[in-house]
């Protein structure tokens, strides 16, 4: 799947996107294995309530299901208008 | 209803005037601007506005829609701009028409709320140093939705 990143998340990661392989059943799975790639992932993640996920470009929890799930993008809480 | 997400300028003048009239059969029109707010420092170059291009239109359309059915609208508008801006540049607006005047001010009261939460638009301050800091989602700004 895709794994998009923005705002602080692109950042600290150091890219917008990748390419995932990934047997993660829900989001909150995903997040562990990228967290034990890298320190720069680890520090990313490290605060989940700072951080928003949508899943096919709708909002979604971090217990969400990841099956058909073909983009994944995480970011910090919008700030829009 | 019209949603458009662009790096352009708009016309704030033109966009209301269309929009007002072709507002057919409201009886009120509900206008507001968003604008580039200079830093209480005074230390801002610009302000640059990050978004999720998939994903933007969409949720824009969705709550301009749960708008339109909530209050019986009978149009709206919405212009969301993203890149760098400047100090005074409009950052984006909506339009409301509605046959009475409180669902029209309700209603656009309603979009700015979400779209301030629910839309992927993050801002980033740039100072006149070189440095720059992502501004934070605030508590009010969530607790705002709750009213809805």
């Amino acid at each position: 799947m895709e794994v998009l990143y923005f705002a602080w998340v692109r950042e600290r990661i150091g890219l917008p996107k990748e390419r995932v392989e990934t047997s993660a059943v829900t989001v909150a799975e995903l997040v562990e294995e990228l967290k034990a790639r890298e320190e720069r992932y680890a520090a990313a993640f490290a605060d989940l309530s700072a951080l928003r996920v949508a899943l096919d470009q709708e909002l979604a929890e971090f217990d969400a299901p990841l099956a058909g799930v073909r983009e994944v993008a995480f970011f910090p809480p919008m700030t829009g208008g | 209803m019209r949603v458009a997400v662009q790096e352009a300028p708009f016309d704030f003048g033109a966009e209301a005037e269309t929009f007002a009239r072709g507002a057919g059969g409201a009886g009120a029109v509900v206008t507001f601007t968003g604008v580039v707010r200079e830093a209480d420092s005074g230390a801002m170059a610009c302000m640059e506005i990050e978004h999720y291009p998939g994903m933007t239109q969409k949720a824009l359309e969705q709550i301009a829609t749960e708008a339109i059915s909530r209050w019986d609208l009978t149009d709206a508008l919405v212009i969301h701009r993203y890149g760098r801006l400047a100090p005074g540049a409009q950052i984006m607006m909506v339009a409301t028409a509605a046959r009475h005047r409180v669902a029209a001010f309700d209603a656009a009261e309603y979009l700015m709320d979400y779209l301030k939460s629910r839309a992927p638009f993050w801002k980033k301050e740039i100072l006149r140093d070189g440095s720059a800091d992502w501004v934070a989602a605030k508590d009010a700004d969530e607790d705002a939705l709750r009213r809805w």
